[in-house]
């Protein structure tokens, strides 16, 4: 088990105040200009050998994203922009980060820009999180004020200007090149790749796009070392990683773990189990709405990892655990997820713009058992014809939870059916 | 900046809001103001009674030297941006899955009981209108509904009911989780950060 002096976000709760003050006391901000004089590619390197890989639900190596920024942008603007847009059902841990502990992911935008030789930093929130951006702005004043940020930053004599900028409802610019639009003042539809942000991004300038949780662990890894990060966790799935337990358990919260904890220890230990004790569980989506569910067979023994969990077919995502006890309506919990797909997609693709409405439709008709048994392979089938045919992932990620549904409760949406014909037989 | 600004049919930012704007407008580099056209929306949604009116799109369209269509797309890709009358309080009410799991049925059921209307509808004497949401990104604290910039957590139909009945009488509800708890830390008490030292972490 993770032991207090190895978490990151020790003000995860908001048990102190958020401000710089607070913020120093928690050790933000000890010594950044020391950490800027490693230099840009030793900084990189150290980030690269931590093994930290994205929080925003790809899992990327963190430390090669930016590596891939140029070296020498020739005095043009080059960008981090740090995607606060946290909309993926079930996941809210950077609005903890944010609105708790907004140094972290302050001086850590400040750490990655300089790495990246980005000339400035865009921090894109959800507009819901109102209050969240005020508080981050607040405390990039306070860092600006305190010769944190702005001209000379932290006495390093590098430039770095960190700017909020406010989303207006709209779950797909979470993808990061329908971020770069949005930031442009666009509608958030995806932009084809290649070319890849690294080279063409934000106006047309490099840009690096990291999660808001990526970006605010830079910090202690840098103070820490890689070697500390590397330790917790195994290979290719180290450090700690903030976990959003919702759904059916007694407790509900968020908690920063070792990557790699046992689902059922995760659930038990700080979540207060499943609700009616752990023989009541029906299924968990590990990895928030996106990644297929997994029932109770797997959860028994699944760690929480992203190589483990993509062992099973599912994913790590963005951690966020939503649980399901037997009292689910399975088939309606995955429906309500195809509703909130349709809903999200932009609309530029077919397959997604169609595929989305059209299994969202005939997942109503399933939670009624109004269809026929071969309806179910049909749906598998569009779902297949969805998935990797689209710009970005949204198509994907509509397609993972209806594929997990039917790879684990073919029987159970079967049975509905037949209920429903016996039912109509009766009338 | 150097942009004409017409009075697009009676809407025009009032000189705060112009504050407002060149403020958010002065972010991007400079050529770069489309990149405002958001948060511009958004100043101009709340000086408008909490709805994008054609005029209000024109208004920001001028002043950002857009083509009306560019604006226009973008008012209505986003969800927040409201192109129809609002009550004064708008309850929006997240039911995606997490929420679900936890009952926003009944905090629906609860708000259209205690309102007397549906959802998508606004009460006839303009107070409220109720929506449903995709999610908010609360689960932990779910289900959760927002009205005016702030969560209202850990709801149930009770507790909703007495939030509107208080917003109805003109007070300020508490927002955040509605039974006692901290934030997003387990109701049942801290399983993690009780070690760590006040300067450190809490009640610094």
């Amino acid at each position: 088990m993770l032991s207090d002096k190895d978490r990151i976000f020790t003000n995860l709760y908001g048990t102190a105040p958020w401000n710089l003050k607070s913020a120093r006391a928690r050790g933000d901000w000890q010594g950044t200009a020391q950490l800027m004089a490693k230099g840009q590619d030793l900084i990189i390197d150290e980030i690269k050998e931590s093994g930290l890989r994205g929080r925003g639900g790809a899992g990327f190596p963190t430390g090669l994203k930016w590596s891939f920024m140029p070296k020498d942008n020739g005095g043009q603007p080059a960008y981090l922009v740090v995607n606060a847009d946290e909309g993926e059902p079930g996941t809210c841990k950077d609005r903890d980060i944010m609105r708790h502990d907004p140094h972290k992911l302050i001086e850590g935008s400040l750490l990655a820009a300089y790495a990246m030789r980005a000339t400035a930093v865009y921090i894109y929130i959800r507009g819901e999180f109102s209050e969240e951006a005020d508080i981050l702005e607040a405390a990039i004043d306070e860092a600006r004020a305190a010769g944190l940020l702005g001209p000379d930053a932290c006495g390093s004599g590098y430039d770095c200007e960190i700017y909020v900028h406010r989303g207006a409802g709209a779950y797909i610019c979470g993808e990061e090149t329908a971020l770069i639009e949005s930031l442009e003042g666009k509608k958030g539809q995806p932009r084809l790749k290649p070319p890849f942000p690294a080279l063409v991004g934000v106006y047309g300038r490099p840009t690096t796009v990291n999660n808001v949780e990526s970006i605010a662990v830079v910090p202690t890894i840098l103070r820490r070392g890689a070697g500390w990060f590397a330790g917790l966790g195994r290979t290719n799935n180290t450090g700690t990683k903030i976990f959003c337990i919702s759904g059916h358990v007694n407790n509900p919260c968020n908690v920063e773990e070792e990557m790699g904890i046992p689902m059922k220890t995760l659930i038990e230990r700080h979540a207060g189990g499943v609700r009616g004790g752990w023989e009541n569980l029906k299924a968990v989506i590990p990895g928030g709405s996106s990644v297929p569910l997994l029932p109770k067979s797997i959860c028994d023994t699944v760690c929480m990892d992203f190589d483990s969990l993509k062992d099973v077919h599912s994913g790590l995502g963005t951690a966020a655990v939503i649980v399901m006890d037997k009292s689910t309506d399975i088939i309606k919990a995955i429906t309500r997820l195809s509703k909130f797909y349709a809903h999200e997609s932009c609309g530029q693709c077919t397959p997604c713009r169609e595929g989305t409405g059209w299994m969202w439709r005939v997942m109503e008709r399933l939670v009624k058992g109004q269809a026929e048994i071969d309806e179910i392979d049909m749906l598998l089938d569009v779902s297949y014809q969805v998935e990797g045919h689209t710009i970005c992932a949204l198509g994907d990620a509509a397609a993972w939870p209806i594929q997990g549904l039917v790879r684990h409760f073919r029987d159970e949406i079967e049975h509905r059916i037949l209920a429903f014909k016996s039912q109509v037989a009766a009338e | 900046m150097s942009v004409s600004i017409t009075k697009a049919n009676g809407f025009a930012f009032t000189e705060a809001s112009k504050a407002q704007a060149e403020a958010h407008i002065a972010k991007y580099p400079a050529g770069r103001q489309t990149s405002a056209v958001m948060p511009l929306l958004t100043i101009a949604q709340e000086q408008n009674d909490g709805w994008l009116s054609q005029p209000c799109i024109e208004y920001v369209a001028g002043y950002l030297s857009m083509p009306p269509i560019r604006v226009h797309e973008v008012a209505t890709f986003y969800t927040m941006y409201r192109l129809g009358p609002v009550g004064k309080q708008v309850i929006e009410v997240c039911t995606t899955t997490p929420c679900w799991l936890r009952g926003s049925d009944d905090i629906i059921e609860a708000c259209e009981a205690e309102l007397g209307i549906k959802v998508g509808q606004t009460t006839p004497d303009g107070q409220f209108t109720l929506l449903e949401v995709e999610c908010a990104g609360a689960c932990v604290n779910a289900p959760v509904c927002s009205i005016h910039k702030k969560y209202y957590e850990d709801l149930d139909a009770k507790s909703m009911r007495q939030i509107i009945k208080a917003l109805r009488a003109g007070k300020t509800p508490k927002a955040g989780p509605q039974i006692k708890r901290q934030t997003s830390a387990p109701a049942g008490g801290l399983t993690t950060l009780k070690e760590i030292a006040p300067a450190e972490g809490r009640g610094a």
